[in-house]
């Protein structure tokens, strides 16, 4: 199994005729995702790469059956992007667009309160469940099908962890990436809570950086309720503090979000942390067996 | 971005927040006619955008014209943590009978925006923060942008205890919110938030930081940046759409991602190492970007060995390998150049550079190992 997303979920794509949109429309397609549709307000009745473009969400969802957006907007756009895909009932949606102001995420939080939808991102490189969908930017040939879940607060170094773990012959379920945002749909506990309910999840890689304190929560969680191996990666212990590196949450504002204390949190949760993400595989190999 | 408190007063006046009479100043003759105006005794009051002003002197009381000249020669020649003083903020000083902290800010974890409020001391709030949290009073927005009626009573009564400063209360906090909501603020604070002898209310300090990610529907507000606060090397790799952050080592890193590029620093330390600097050049980079990136790396220098480091994702390898080729025609380069491309068009990339006689590295590992031997030799 995996979590999220398989290879039935209907998606459609906001932004689809944009340069990015339609790049990812087309990579997502050839790896397996059924993208079923794309919205384009003002471009309804053409085609990307063969998928129906649409006027509105509304539309889309109606004639398609889509049960999943992923948003390739500028960041201007991205609040509206997303408030439409809440107003029509889309269960899922994925905002990759990075830059998006604070209080427009305060916007979209509040619409998301008492409806059954889940919002993963934004400034995220989205989900993948090796093998059976993409919804994302990742590149695909590096995932492979396997027993690891993987939750990330960065992109990149979401592959590199993936990266070393499919070099040593380790699949994974699904890989979910936060986005690294202060306000962002999807936290750690969130993605610990489907990993553990997940029976083909064996072990869990959970990849975070300085600033804010969600690893914290996500150590107090992990102690009450993971009973599967949870491997750590914390970037930023080389971070001078007070200062924004690239993400906009990752910013040291006090002792506690600092990478060492949230390592110390995280090791004294259980979890076994590494200083290079390359001295994964091996934990899993062992603790494991595989 | 981080603001002075003489500009975040303006933006309270214009608020229509009780702001304390006065202006700021940039000589002492200026200061002379505000104070004038205002009547003495005034406060002159330091404008640098780091914290600690008082401690460090920065705030002077003076009774007379003979005081101010004395002080604001004193402060024009005060450097508070590496920040020569240049503008005074000049007020009328205030009475003042008791002290308050409001404050207006984003709580990421709720996805809210939360108003607090003590009336347990100002200045000393993270001292109040620590030994008697319960004087810290938060009133939740749950979304909305102004205060609701039915939930407004109880938190303006914990903060004051009379129908006429609750009253007050609520016009200030009232426009604090809206200054906040107008600007796209993540911080507006009043701290200390005063009243004096009379019972009047007064704002005696103006805090706003912005959010960063907003000023792109705020074009007013860039003219409100003090460069002198601004790494120039930083603000030329923001205007080149990198994100740069200046270390102390000799380790140049060129990175895509930010968790990625964070990652690079800290295993180059772990390896005996020292990085220079934080460098991601973002998604979908150009090969421009990787020419603008090695120049503002090459400024520095201590610099004496670059690792190049990318994860193809949405960045090609190839528009990767294709800038590093198109900077070398261009720059001098003279210090060693480590190259570890993996992902989208690795094989294409690892092609052109070979041609040009540059080695790569497919692991993260052995290109560290590699620069940190050469920035050792």
């Amino acid at each position: 199994m995996s979590v999220l997303i398989d290879e039935k979920t209907k998606v459609l794509v906001q932004g689809i005729t944009g340069r990015d949109g339609s790049f990812h429309a087309k990579q997502m397609k050839e790896y397996g995702t059924q993208v079923v549709a794309g919205v384009t307000p003002g471009k309804g009745g053409q085609d990307v790469e063969g998928i129906p473009v649409f006027n509105s969400v509304a539309e889309a969802k109606d004639a398609t059956g889509a049960e999943a957006a992923i948003i390739y907007v500028p960041a201007k756009f991205a609040k509206g992007a997303m408030l439409e895909d809440i107003k029509a009932d889309i269960p899922f949606i994925i905002c990759i667009t990075e830059g998006v102001p604070v209080l427009d995420m305060v916007e979209v939080k509040t619409a998301l309160k008492g409806k059954n939808i889940r919002l993963v991102g934004p400034n995220c490189p989205g989900v993948i469940s090796p093998g059976k969908s993409k919804m994302g930017i990742m590149p695909g040939h590096i995932h492979k099908p396997g027993p690891i879940g993987v939750v990330s607060r960065s992109g990149t170094l979401t592959y590199e962890v993936v990266y070393n773990l499919t070099l040593n012959g380790i699949g994974q379920t699904t890989c979910v990436g936060l986005g690294g945002d202060p306000i962002i749909g999807t936290r750690f506990i969130d993605v610990l809570e489907m990993f553990m309910a997940d029976d083909d999840t064996k072990g869990i890689v959970m990849v975070g950086e300085i600033g804010g304190e969600d690893e914290q929560l996500a150590a107090e969680y992990i102690k009450k309720n993971v009973t599967k191996p949870v491997v750590g990666f914390i970037a930023g212990r080389t971070a001078p503090p007070g200062k924004r590196m690239g993400h906009a949450g990752a910013i040291i504002s006090g002792g506690d979000s600092t990478a060492e204390a949230k390592r110390e949190i995280l090791k004294d949760a259980g979890v076994a942390v590494v200083d290079v993400p390359d001295e994964i595989p091996a934990i899993f190999k062992e603790k494991l067996k595989l | 971005m981080k603001i002075h408190e003489y500009q975040a007063t303006e933006l309270f006046r214009a608020g229509g927040l009780p702001v304390v009479q006065g202006r700021v100043a940039t000589e002492v003759y200026e200061a002379v006619m505000i104070a004038e105006e205002t009547g003495y005794p005034v406060v002159l009051k330091s404008q640098v955008l780091v914290g600690g002003r008082g401690k460090a002197g920065g705030i002077r009381l003076v009774k007379n014209k003979e005081e101010l000249e004395d002080h604001f020669a004193q402060l024009k020649k005060l450097t508070i943590k590496e920040y020569p003083v240049e503008k005074i903020l000049v007020v009328k000083a205030i009475d003042i009978k008791k002290e308050y902290y409001v404050s207006v800010t984003v709580d990421p974890a709720k996805g809210d925006v939360v108003l607090i409020a003590s009336s347990d001391g100002g200045v000393e709030i993270e001292e109040t923060a620590k030994t008697n949290p319960d004087a810290i009073k938060k009133y939740y927005l749950n979304g909305k942008k102004d205060i609701d009626e039915g939930s407004w009573k109880p938190f303006i009564q914990s903060v004051f205890d009379t129908p006429e400063l609750q009253a007050e209360g609520t016009k200030v906090f009232g426009a604090l919110l809206k200054v906040f909501f107008d600007n796209d603020c993540s911080l507006a604070e009043i701290n200390p938030l005063v009243i004096d002898g009379q019972g009047k209310i007064y704002a005696a300090d103006a805090k706003i930081n912005f959010d960063d990610n907003a000023l792109m529907r705020h074009e007013n507000l860039e003219s409100l940046r003090d460069l002198r606060y601004e790494d120039p090397d930083e603000l030329e790799a923001k205007e080149k759409n990198l994100s740069f952050v200046k270390l102390s080592g000799n380790v140049g890193c060129i990175v895509n991602g930010a968790g990625l590029a964070m990652a690079t620093m800290d295993i180059v330390k772990l390896s005996g190492g020292q990085p220079a600097n934080f460098l991601d050049v973002g998604g979908s980079s150009n090969p421009e970007k990787v020419l603008n990136a090695l120049k503002i790396i090459l400024r520095n220098k201590d610099v004496n060995a670059i690792l190049i480091n990318i994860f193809g994702g949405i960045t090609r390898c190839d528009d990767i390998a294709n800038g590093i080729i198109e900077a070398m025609g261009q720059l001098e380069l003279n210090v060693p150049l480590v190259v570890r491309l993996t992902g989208t068009n690795e094989k294409e990339a690892k092609e052109i550079l070979a041609k040009h006689d540059i080695t790569t590295f497919s692991t993260m590992r052995e290109a560290v190992d590699r620069v940190v031997a050469l920035s050792k030799k």
